[in-house]
């Protein structure tokens, strides 16, 4: 659990990060949110006591951050960043073995260590450990970020803007691969992003940022129905909304008996892409599937009925 | 055809532009034919052949009756018998036609170095053919036509090998060879009758002496430098305000001319070695080595200092972020990711200042610190060019060969740690 408690950040007297408290639980990934310059990697990197706040305190299970050295507490804490950071004149191993050689591991329990950490982020060990990090695409990099940031297996991970500089498709690649891995794992990730599809995407909650104060912080579902003031109902989209509350809840939830004809809708699939499917093959229904079984439909009119503000 | 010639390609974001481009594809294109033949000539070839026939023309030989009376210069076919005459021409004329087109890279650089080999050779066998026998006074000296002929292959020659790009390591191994054969050449006492050996021969045990306190000052000041300076340079990387205050200083440093700074320090040195109390014992005096070593060691402080403070700059923020947030104390963030990241640009000063000192290393003779240019200012004294050339000739091979390995291992370095 990291308690943030009135935490505030001036720099030559303007203030950037504003009387901020939250608490995040552990095993959950908190999102921040917010523009440019709002304040979220600052409030971010307080965390890890790269930025000392002028005054406040966290708390980290129950631990004032301050009462351990500053390098202590960041080998500790997973640290991503965009654009990855590795160390250009190190191997891939050499990269993750960062912070495990830090804390003096043993050699053989780095070695196991880093295959272990290649695998899961689905890289060849053996093509990839002794690589260079300018023999990587943009995407292996930033799976070595990651990979690098959990090696000595933190509680809790930090990414700024970690998917930042990939292109869609990889990177709802690595989005997927985060959740698995953070399901797997149960770190408490805390990540920044101005991207509100990402956050609502990957948060189970979001903190939303404006002007160095904290705005909301909820579960996605609540601050699409109910933004707490206008600028997080800007965020979000007025003409956004129902669609991103379907991108919240998944077809299984929603099936009904009956059949329907054409091409099937996967079951963990979200409503929104059964809808979308929906409405561009012209259909009022469609069967879904899990593990290949046809378990029943999903109505046009089921989705539309969810996609409208609760009441 | 290469970029810059001929009509220019058809780009499609220009494409108003070039309209006017179709009416004159003709003219352009008939000029594109004219510059053809024009194309296959080298423009640094032309030059190298223009040296080259100067060269040819010149004198190849200066005989002279003693070492200091004026010579009479002596073309190549007065220098060499008959077939070393034919042989030298032959080469010279091929070389330069080679050197002329355009083509292979290789094939320019063997043919550069197998002329400049016959060269090597061919002045040795015109000292031995112009000595008399009976007479030790007589000095035979490589003419301006050599000279020049020097300067055109080298020109060849380096011109290759710049194109040809060639590892580090190659290089390196490259100018073993050359130095490897010009030793060879030593040895077998081909050149021993050139006026240059004659110098050298003379006095051989100074020649090693000052070559040794060449090395000694040349070496040592850029070693107490790059102790002193790479700190300092952390310093004032880490400290902001330290930083301006020490770079203009040191600039003002640099900017005195060599000869004052060194006789600006024989007033302070000369003081301290009478008044401190066992300074003259550890080899302090206002003139010797020691004015000689500081006076080369602040020559060197500011392009160390500025080098690791700008090398250091220039590693990537956010990796210097990533090391912070990794938790690496402060001590194991510049060993292990700044200083080794920045050692390409600070080895890059090392080698400026190295290749500096060797040269102004020639100058501290003048204040009694000994070196090669003990025999130039000798020579220039005496009006004796031979000995200029035994001061000059050592320096300036010594100064190449540091750049040659240096530059090979920055380029080394920078390899590994390429990217990001
Ligand atoms: N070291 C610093 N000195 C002075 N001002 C700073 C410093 N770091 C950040 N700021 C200011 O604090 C404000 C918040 O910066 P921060 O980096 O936290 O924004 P952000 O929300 O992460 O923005 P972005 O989305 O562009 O990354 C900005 O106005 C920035 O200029
Ligand atoms: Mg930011």
């Amino acid at each position: 659990m990291i308690e943030i408690v009135d935490i505030v950040k001036s720099y030559n007297g303007t203030t950037v990060v504003d009387h901020i408290s939250l608490t995040i639980p552990p095993r959950t990934i908190s999102v921040i949110v917010g523009t440019s310059g709002s304040g979220k990697t600052t409030l971010m990197r307080m965390i890890n006591r790269l930025v000392e706040p002028t005054s406040g305190t966290i708390r980290i299970d129950g631990e004032d951050i301050r009462d351990v050295p500053a390098y202590e507490l960041r080998r500790r804490i997973g640290y991503a960043i965009q654009g990855h950071g590795l160390f250009p004149h190190w191997t891939v191993a050499q990269n993750i073995a960062t912070v495990p050689k830090l804390l003096g591991w043993e050699k053989s329990k780095i070695e196991a260590r880093v295959d272990e950490l290649l695998g899961l982020f689905q890289l060849d060990p053996a093509q990839f450990r002794h690589r260079m990090p300018h023999e990587l695409s943009g995407g292996q990099q930033q799976r070595i970020g990651v990979a690098r940031a959990l090696a000595a297996g933190p509680n809790i991970l930090l990414m700024d803007e970690p998917f930042g500089a990939l292109d869609p498709v990889i990177r709802a690649k690595a989005q997927e691969d985060l959740l698995a891995i953070q399901r797997q794992l149960g770190t408490t990730i805390v990540l920044v992003t101005h991207d509100m599809e990402e956050a609502i995407h990957l948060g189970n909650r979001i903190a939303v940022m404006d002007k160095g104060k904290l705005l909301q912080y909820a579960e996605p579902a609540e601050i699409i129905v109910s933004p707490a003031t206008p600028f997080v109902a800007d965020l979000i989209g007025t003409s956004d909304r129902p669609f991103r509350l379907l991108s919240l809840t998944h077809v299984g939830d929603h099936i009904e008996p009956g059949t329907a004809n054409g091409s099937p809708i996967e079951a963990h699939a979200t409503l929104r892409d059964a809808y979308s499917d929906l409405l561009w093959s012209g259909r009022s229904a469609a069967p879904v599937t899990r593990d290949g079984q046809t378990i029943g439909i999903i109505t046009l009119a089921a989705c539309a009925h969810l996609a409208a503000r609760p009441q | 055809m290469r970029a810059g010639s001929g009509p220019p390609f058809f780009r499609p974001g220009t494409a108003p532009a070039n309209r006017s481009w179709n009416h004159s594809l003709s003219l352009a294109a008939s000029a594109d034919i004219e510059k053809r033949h024009w194309q296959r000539l080298d423009k640094l070839g032309v030059l190298v052949t223009v040296i080259g026939l100067t060269g040819l023309a010149l004198p190849f030989a200066l005989f002279r009756a003693n070492r200091i009376v004026p010579g009479e210069g002596i073309g190549i076919l007065g220098s060499l018998d008959s077939v070393w005459s034919i042989l030298l021409i032959a080469a010279i004329v091929l070389t330069l036609a080679t050197a002329l087109v355009r083509f292979n890279a290789i094939a320019k650089m063997a043919a550069g170095f197998l002329a400049l080999a016959i060269l090597a050779l061919a002045v040795g066998a015109a000292a031995n053919h112009l000595t008399p026998s009976d007479n030790n006074y007589a000095r035979v000296a490589p003419g301006a036509g050599f000279w020049l002929l020097l300067l055109a292959f080298s020109l060849m020659v380096t011109d290759a090998l710049t194109r040809l790009r060639l590892r580090p390591i190659w290089r390196v191994a490259l100018l073993a060879i050359v130095l490897g054969a010009i030793g060879l050449i030593l040895w077998s006492g081909l050149w021993s009758n050139l006026s240059l050996l004659k110098e050298y021969a003379s006095r051989a045990p100074a020649f090693w002496q000052e070559a040794r306190t060449h090395l000694i000052l040349a070496f040592g000041s850029v070693a107490i430098a790059t102790l002193a300076g790479i700190p300092l340079g952390i310093l004032c990387y880490r400290v902001k305000l330290l930083r301006a205050a020490v770079l203009n200083t040191l600039n003002i440093v640099q900017t005195i001319p060599s000869i004052a700074l060194f006789g600006l320090l024989i007033a302070p040195l000369a003081w301290v070695a009478a008044n401190v109390p066992g300074a003259s014992n550890i080899g302090i005096s206002g003139i010797g080595i020691a004015p000689a070593l500081i006076a080369l060691f602040a020559y060197s402080l500011l392009p160390i200092v500025s080098n690791t403070v700008v090398g250091l700059l220039g590693v990537n923020g956010q990796v210097v972020d990533a090391a912070r947030g990794m938790g690496m104390t402060d001590r194991q963030r510049l060993l292990n990711i700044e200083l080794p990241l920045a050692l390409p640009v600070i080895l890059t000063g090392i080698r400026i200042v190295l290749v500096q000192n060797i040269g102004l290393v020639t100058i501290a003779a003048l204040i009694g610190g000994g070196g090669f240019g003990v025999f130039v200012f000798q020579g220039i004294g005496q009006t004796a060019m031979d000995l200029v050339l035994l001061g000059a000739v050592p320096t300036v091979g010594l100064a190449f060969a540091a750049a040659v390995i240096l530059d090979a291992i920055v380029e080394q370095i920078s390899i590994k740690g390429r990217g990001a």
